[in-house]
């Protein structure tokens, strides 16, 4: 989805601000999400390229307000509560009681609680490599051009590089799996993913593209096309 | 401003703290397992594990050979390892080549070996910028660039992950291993920074 998140060349967020004395977590609630959610990684709730999407899907303004691990809260209470695990009337509930500072909590209570969850409703996490042949399309030094896709769910190829043409620098021809499917559980189709370099110039014009400057990017082979063969990179 | 600031972290606390208690009511974790994870991420990984590499990298060439061919694999060998990272692409950096990674989409890291990221790498101005401006966003961080060296930045948006190799730092030909990972800064393997010259004088 074309979304805040896809942040590549987007002008006037400043300088980048750096803290040099910043610990692991800078807030408490930060690293008990963090943690929280990779414990909740490992018991099959969700795989990790909808946890993603899900951040996607908040308002434009909260992303950019919430923080970063704001967004992972946001992200874990709405899928918890599709998942029917854990609702978000019993989390407003106990922010309500909480923060009047009630002695007695009322227990959660949910009229179709999913939990535990039985073995067939458990998704895997992670594990994007496969150990299954697949056979690369494109090969390295081909020109290739990022397909001209704007799909309105999730997907890893970035607004910038869109209907751009660079050059496979490598190819990483293990099985991966596909995050725009995965992500809407319509799929893994496996499938090898590219390293491929642009130049400034064409990513961002001669007029304002930076000297000697090349942008590497990975793309599944679902993101890319052949280029014509009169295609230059430069 | 700082007011603000202050409101929304309340409101997250608050918020973090209804959604910890819930689960331990429900029994879909423990805040036991929560402190350990905490604790893991404080105490046993962070840019000291990368800092390792680096420097067995600079001082031992077969080493460093197989780490350029495949550098989990490499990182195995000293028993580094996790999730996050399933294939790991080593860039070296020369006085030529610039290599700097960013994630635009997110913000992918390899947190196996560098721990995780510091808040500016999360930050939309790092995000937006290091892929159309790098050599800028690298001046304003400290690290000025000739023209004649090629920035090569890497946006790792799929599930492989990036570690720069810095360049070995001058003054440094008779420290040993464990003495050049205390030279390595995180940022350098990032590609955010260079390591300065040694003078034997400490950091």
């Amino acid at each position: 989805m074309n979304g805040i998140h896809d942040m590549g060349g987007l002008h006037g967020f400043g300088p980048v601000k750096v803290d040099p004395d910043e610990p692991v977590f800078v807030t408490r609630w930060g690293s008990r999400i963090f943690c929280m959610t990779q414990v909740i990684d490992r018991l099959g709730v969700w795989n990790l390229d909808e946890h993603r999407h899900e951040i996607e899907l908040m308002r434009p303004q909260d992303y950019l307000e919430w923080s970063y691990y704001g967004r992972w809260m946001f992200a874990m209470e709405r899928i918890l509560d599709r998942r029917n695990i854990l609702s978000t009337a019993e989390i407003n509930r106990r922010v309500d009681e909480l923060s009047a500072g009630l002695k007695h909590l009322t227990p959660p209570e949910h009229p179709q609680r999913n939990w535990p969850l039985k073995d067939q409703d458990k998704v895997p996490w992670g594990a994007w490599r496969k150990d299954v042949e697949v056979t690369p399309v494109f090969h390295v030094g081909q020109q290739v051009r990022v397909r001209n896709i704007h799909p309105p769910g999730h997907t890893r190829v970035t607004s910038y590089t869109r209907g751009k043409v660079g050059t496979v620098e490598r190819v990483n021809a293990q099985a991966w799996v596909f995050p725009d499917t995965r992500a809407h559980y319509r799929g893994e189709n496996l499938q090898p993913v590219y390293t491929v370099r642009f130049s400034a110039q064409t990513l961002w014009g001669d007029e304002h593209a930076e000297a000697n400057l090349f942008i590497y990017i990975d793309l599944s082979e679902n993101h890319i096309e052949a280029a014509g063969d009169q295609q230059n990179e430069s | 401003m700082s007011h603000d600031h202050k409101i929304e972290k309340a409101w997250q606390a608050l918020r973090t703290e209804a959604i910890e208690s819930l689960l331990n009511d429900i029994g879909v974790l423990d805040s036991a397992e929560v402190d350990a994870v905490v604790h893991h991420y404080e105490e046993n990984v962070g840019p000291r594990t990368g800092a390792r590499v680096v420097a067995k990298a600079w001082v031992d060439p077969d080493f460093k050979a197989r780490l350029m061919a495949d550098g989990l694999a490499a990182c195995a060998e000293l028993g580094i390892g996790g999730p996050e990272t399933e294939l790991l692409h080593v860039l070296e950096n020369t006085a030529q080549v610039h290599n700097v990674v960013v994630c635009t989409l997110c913000s992918c890291y390899p947190w196996p070996i560098l721990g995780l990221p510091p808040v500016w790498y999360k930050s939309s101005a790092y995000r937006s910028r290091l892929v159309r401006e790098p050599r800028k966003v690298l001046h304003e961080m400290g690290l000025s660039l000739e023209d004649e060296v090629e920035i090569r930045v890497w946006d790792s948006v799929s599930e492989i992950r990036y570690l720069v190799l810095p360049q070995r730092p001058e003054g440094t030909e008779g420290l040993d291993e464990a003495q050049l990972a205390e030279l390595v800064s995180r940022d350098s393997m990032i590609g955010v920074a260079h390591l300065q010259p040694y003078t034997g004088k400490g950091a």
